[in-house]
């Protein structure tokens, strides 16, 4: 668990960030410019608060009393620019901090291949699974990762975001990643801090954030939409379709995704679900799943509309007109309709 | 003898780059990356030598270390040490003519170090020495063995503050420099000028090629 209270002034731009987390994977979301990476350099130790409290698990970092130098604090930075150091074969890098779990992380990373070359022959994804394992290899309590994967293109970036699920799942480690793309948030995190100008404007549980209609203003239309975290249960070979379950039912995603009992995540971004008031019949769209008005939410550009299928939270933003006409209420049992296209698994 | 006065100097020249190379590296420092107080003054000391006259140089370096000499009393009677009309002071005022090129390579060396690299050394949990022993120190490499051929070079064909300091003692403070010139002098010696020249030259060259080779092959490691 972690707990951040920072306050800082930087020029005209002022940092006051509070926010706690449990032990996971806790994603701090942001437009550049919002303070992500000077949350994160005050918790490595490589900027120093003008006041507040930081402190990992039951260890304090920094106080009005004491700030551990960066040296002590036992946390794994990982750079945007990766950092390697460029006169180190990429085996002396690695070991720089330490060789704890040498082989795992080697295996894990796939790093087998890359030892004996120098950080200058390396590719964008290559260099940032060497800057992983470096951290990792330090033996530290937990990572922070500043933006790993914004100086990526798409195809590098698929290239290491399993690799980040993969030491999240498998060696338990607690990460903070920031990031700006609600891709790799959704995929990754657990728990989700949003800044902006220098502040938390909301921090929670990563589904209960993102389904929450308050974050529509916060995130914009296109980023708000809720996350399904589910369970592979069959594919259907002849139509290419993966079905899915959650507690709140079955969906279909179009295309071949992982094997039978796989736990994926997905996005459903709030302006692909269709509400009814009735189950419908004789169309197109595969997944319809009965569900209960939690909020409504007004605004001017249209209707932010909370709901939960069994205990998981969705969001759907329909027009004011549809939902004058539907006559929606809080507590309606009603049906949300998700096209099997409209959902990309990344994994 | 021709070779008397070459192997002091490239005897003296050595001294004076190995004394002269970590004081520079200390120097280079703390002007690339430390403010405080007295930052412009240090800096105006240190480029002192490169734009006074050099026979003024060699005047103040007699005064200072001079036998009766502030420095040059305290170093005799405790130390035993004389620097005035030997070659150690040679070497003395060699260092100091080529300590402000030494500095001014190794400062552009530390500029240029992306200080993000140490960062990430810190948080691999690396002292602050180790970090300046393992990053910073390789990083700058090629900075430090530019310098230290331009200090070099300038040992060898250092003259004004020399003769001024040391005078042009044959076998004992006579370097190349001062041997062609004291060679020029007299009628008859054309022959040790053009030897001395051609050494001059070569040694020069040397020295290019060698720093230009120790360049190449500590970036391509």
């Amino acid at each position: 668990m972690i707990r951040v209270d920072v306050q800082k002034r930087l020029g005209d731009f002022t940092l006051n960030v509070q926010f706690d987390a449990p032990r996971g994977v806790t994603a701090i979301f942001g437009p550049s410019g919002s303070g992500k990476t000077s949350v994160i350099n005050a918790i490595a130790g490589l900027m120093r608060p003008d006041s507040g409290s930081i402190a990992l698990d039951d260890r304090v970092l920094f106080d009005s009393t004491q700030s551990v130098p960066v040296q002590g604090r036992k946390l794994g930075y990982v750079f945007q620019d990766a950092r390697l150091f460029p006169h180190l074969s990429v085996s002396k890098n690695l070991t720089f901090g330490g060789r704890h779990d040498h082989e795992k992380v080697i295996d894990l990373l796939g790093l087998e291949g890359l030892l004996a070359r120098k950080p200058a022959g390396l590719s964008g994804g290559e260099k940032q699974r060497v800057a992983l394992g470096r951290a990792l290899m330090s033996n530290p309590d937990m990572l922070l990762l500043d933006e790993p994967l914004a100086a990526l293109d798409a195809r590098r970036k698929q290239e290491v975001l399993p690799y980040l699920i993969r030491l999240r799942d498998n060696l338990n480690m607690p990460m903070v990643y920031v990031s700006h793309a609600m891709e790799e948030v959704t995929q990754l995190a657990n728990h989700l801090v949003i800044l902006a100008d220098g502040c938390v404007v909301k921090h929670g549980p990563l589904g209960a954030v993102l389904a929450d209609h308050a974050s529509v203003a916060m995130l914009g239309a296109r980023d708000a939409g809720a996350v399904i975290m589910a369970k592979v249960v069959g594919h259907d070979m002849e139509d290419q379709l993966t079905k899915v379950s959650f507690d709140g039912g079955r969906i279909n995603l179009s295309g071949h995704v992982g094997t039978i009992g796989d736990a994926i995540r997905f996005r459903i971004p709030a302006h692909d679900i269709i509400l009814a008031g009735a189950v419908p019949s004789q169309i197109s769209a595969r997944n319809v799943l009965p569900v209960t008005v939690t909020a409504i939410d007004a605004s001017k550009d249209g209707v932010s509309v909370s709901l939960s299928a069994g205990q998981t939270p969705l969001l759907a933003r329909i027009t004011q007109a549809s939902a004058r006409d539907m006559n929606l209420t809080v507590g309606a049992k009603i049906f949300a309709i998700i096209k099997a296209t409209a959902v990309a698994p990344t994994r | 003898m021709i070779w008397t006065p070459v192997i002091l100097s490239l005897q003296v020249a050595t001294l004076a780059t190995l004394c002269a190379l970590p004081l520079a590296v200390f120097v280079a420092y703390i002007l690339a990356r430390k403010r405080f107080w007295g930052h412009g003054l240090l800096n105006g000391l240190v480029h002192l030598p490169l734009v006074l006259p050099p026979v003024v140089t060699g005047y103040l370096l007699l005064v200072v270390f001079g036998r009766q000499g502030a420095l040059g009393a305290v170093l005799y009677d405790w130390f035993g040490i004389t620097l005035a009309f030997r070659w150690t002071g040679v070497a003395l005022a060699a260092g100091i003519m080529g300590f402000p090129l030494m500095v001014r390579a190794i400062r552009l060396g530390f500029e240029a170090v992306d200080v993000g690299l140490e960062d990430a050394a810190r948080t691999l949990g690396a002292s602050n020495l180790r970090v300046f022993a393992q990053v910073t120190l390789p990083l700058i490499g090629p900075a430090m063995i530019a310098g230290a051929v331009l200090g070099f070079a300038k040992a060898l064909g250092e003259f004004g503050a020399t003769i001024t300091f040391v005078a042009a003692i044959p076998g004992q403070t006579e370097t190349i420099p001062s041997a062609i010139y004291a060679a020029l002098q007299v009628p008859g010696q054309e022959d040790a000028v053009v030897w001395l020249v051609c050494i001059s030259i070569a040694l020069a060259m040397g020295a290019l090629i060698l720093s230009e080779w120790l360049t190449r092959r500590m970036v391509a490691r």
